[in-house]
């Protein structure tokens, strides 16, 4: 009996570190909506991440052709998303060599395939981190390109989505972001146009993700049935062991 | 039962496949082989859970070589920038993933095999000690193990540089770093192992080549060896008695089964079992919450942008803490180097294990209250010690407990554990150890 209680105890105590101490926040991040599955989010988050943020950052680990798995034709890839490529098979690149961005922009801007698995931390998942990221730059005169973030301070790079979302600024007392100039969109609308955008770089971080949870279903049934053979073979083997 | 001249050859039955038996058994000793290992192999009869792990270290060794054998196929070792600018090992692991068909398979099979790995080594590793399996007579199996476990912990190492992001490069030049702590050789010593004066395209390819040859060849040997001093000597049990002092007019153990079929039936369950567990985490969890994937190595490799924050991956964070929590400089060498000793020996001292037991019974389950607080002590404190490896040094429990003293006083333990245990076993208060194996 206490040794029954020790081996349980024993047991317990493997488990504890990922329960106990799972604390600690510091950034708070906004939660994202999740487009994973709903294609016509991801076309568009597609749509804008090759108007707004292609030109100067790569998915050079996706090619233009898988975004047939959004749904798309080719053709229709083609006439709307292939801007910087001519074959289909080709890796969704931004025209400029990495040793001309170097010159014109300073730095290389990162190739962003992997961005939304990079991003994840304790605080949230990468979606969250680009969802608040994107949703968190402000006027700032003090820096060269004239925008901040909250969540990244002294970015290098400047809101790209500036038309879209307008323009927003940091009240200083309440530390919170106000938007001083609309753009094109409302407040509602850019949170879409964003979560969408983030459901695509989402999607580019692991294309076989939608179809590695299917497979995993599959397998794990088969391995139940799997278990049901084996212990039953165990089973009858072991019959004949005398427990004394 | 170790020796295979007992046996007689195979004399064929008069069919071909008797023949054909006969004609190989003549020259290679297959049926005595099988025989003193697997058919009358006698093994104790009451195995319990602990006893899978063993099988299991083999079937992710199993996974791991193959797997491993289709990722070379397509992984380029290769530190130099690609056309959009990202480093070519990165880039080719990202092309697995990608464009390799089945390739994101067998690469989450790899890097969750890894972790699996040492979580069946470990698990392996308690049960000797909740046992005695370590004790007289088989202590060089003990020692074998140990060695595998430090081969291993070189083969995660090495491995973890290929994919050449973040975390690969900045742990290996914290890892290899610590070399430069040794006294005088310390320099030129890290500098030769990284054949740069940096982590570079060099050490990216000698560490490939160590992964996929070197390391495994030891691997593979080391584990033919434990099994054979194993199988030499005969298992240990549950009840830590010797099963060999009670045999039938054959001279086979009472207690004894033939290792096939019993266990092969047996352990076919616990590969089934592990494969469950290790499914949900390809499938569904690959990156295991950022500790069997660390996040920062989705970012490549940049040697001029060291992150602020460089963790080890889980399995090795015990020893990472034992290294961070010297930080006295002693008889003028530095901390760091005292930090390398503390994490070296936290590894060296366990291949001392049988010889610091001095208790008169094997088994917990017979061994005292002694034994039975200090091990619990020492699983919580290595756990904890774990767990602070994957944080920053300025960690605090809640907010409130500092972890770094914690860390010290773990490790203080964690050695107090071994170096006091020749004392302390021996004045622990044992039952009577039973005459025949029981099933609880």
């Amino acid at each position: 009996m206490k040794a029954n209680i020790m081996k349980k105890f024993l047991l317990a105590l493997l488990f504890v570190p990922v329960t106990v101490f799972a604390a600690g926040a510091a950034l708070h991040l906004d939660k994202a909506p999740n487009v994973q599955g709903d294609q016509a989010a991801l076309q568009n988050g597609a749509k804008v991440f090759v108007n707004y943020c292609l030109n100067c950052h790569s998915v050079s680990f996706v090619r233009y052709n898988r975004l047939t798995e959004l749904g798309l034709s080719e053709q229709q890839i083609r006439d709307n998303l292939m801007f910087t490529a001519d074959k289909i098979g080709e890796q969704m690149r931004v025209a400029a060599r990495p040793a001309e961005q170097k010159q014109w922009l300073g730095v290389i801007p990162p190739d962003l395939s992997l961005v939304a698995r990079a991003r994840a931390s304790e605080e949230g998942s990468g979606a969250d981190w680009l969802y608040t990221y994107l949703r968190s730059f402000y006027r700032d005169e003090q820096r060269p390109t004239g925008w901040n973030n909250t969540l990244f301070a002294n970015v290098g790079m400047p809101h790209v989505l500036w038309e879209l979302q307008g323009q927003q600024v940091l009240n200083h007392e309440t530390h919170k972001l106000e938007l001083a100039v609309p753009g094109q969109l409302s407040p509602t609308e850019y949170d879409k146009q964003v979560a969408d955008l983030v459901g695509f770089l989402v999607w580019a971080g692991e294309p076989v993700a939608g179809f590695r949870k299917q497979l995993g279903y599959g397998v794990l049934a088969f391995l139940i049935v799997l278990f049901g053979v084996s212990y039953a073979l165990k089973k009858e083997y072991w019959k004949d062991v005398k427990k004394n | 039962m170790g020796s295979n001249s007992n046996y007689e050859k195979y004399k064929s039955d008069g069919s071909l496949q008797g023949k054909l038996l006969e004609w190989f058994d003549a020259r290679f000793p297959v049926t005595s082989m099988w025989r003193s290992h697997l058919s009358e192999y006698y093994a104790p009869k009451n195995f319990n859970f602990w006893y899978f792990f063993g099988s299991l270290a083999m079937v992710v060794l199993a996974i791991q070589i193959i797997t491993g054998i289709f990722l070379v196929m397509f992984y380029k070792p290769d530190a130099a920038l690609n056309a959009s600018g990202v480093p070519v090992a990165f880039a080719s692991v990202e092309y697995i993933m990608r464009d390799v068909q089945w390739g994101w398979l067998i690469r989450y099979m790899h890097s969750t095999g890894a972790s699996a790995f040492f979580a069946v080594v470990y698990l392996h590793m308690f049960r000797g000690m909740l046992y005695g399996s370590y004790r007289q007579p088989r202590e060089l199996i003990w020692v074998f193990g140990t060695l595998i476990f430090l081969a291993l912990m070189a083969e995660a190492f090495m491995g973890y540089l290929l994919p050449w992001g973040q975390m690969s490069y900045w742990g290996a030049q914290v890892i290899v770093n610590l070399f430069s702590a040794i006294p005088l050789i310390g320099e030129p010593l890290s500098l030769w192992i990284r054949g740069d004066f940096v982590i570079g395209d060099a050490t990216l390819n000698r560490f490939f080549s160590f992964h996929v040859i070197a390391v495994p060849l030891a691997l593979l040997g080391l584990v033919v060896a434990h099994i054979l001093a194993l199988h030499e000597v005969g298992s240990n049990n549950p009840d830590g008695i010797e099963i060999k002092k009670k045999v039938d007019a054959k001279g086979i153990p009472l207690d004894g089964i033939p290792f096939h079929p019993y266990y092969t039936v047996k352990d076919i369950v616990g590969v089934v079992v592990f494969l469950m567990v290790f499914s949900i985490i390809v499938f569904f969890a690959p990156e295991g919450g950022g500790y069997f994937l660390e996040y920062n190595n989705f970012f490549p490799a940049v040697p001029l942008k060291t992150p602020l924050h460089i963790a080890p991956v889980w399995y090795f964070t015990p020893f990472y803490s034992m290294l961070r929590a010297m930080v006295w400089p002693l008889f003028g060498l530095d901390a760091k180097f005292w930090g390398v000793v503390a994490m070296g020996a936290g590894v060296v001292i366990l291949a001392f294990l049988p010889w610091l037991d001095r208790s008169p019974v094997k088994s917990i389950r017979y061994r005292g209250p002694i034994f039975k607080i200090l091990l619990t002590i020492f699983v919580f404190a290595f756990l904890i010690l774990g767990f602070l490896g994957t944080k920053p040094p300025e960690y605090a429990f809640f907010g409130l407990i500092p972890g770094a003293p914690v860390a010290q006083l773990f490790s203080v333990y964690y050695f107090l554990f071994f170096l006091t245990m020749p004392w302390w076993s021996k004045i622990d208060k044992c039952k009577p150890v039973p005459e025949r194996v029981t099933f609880k």
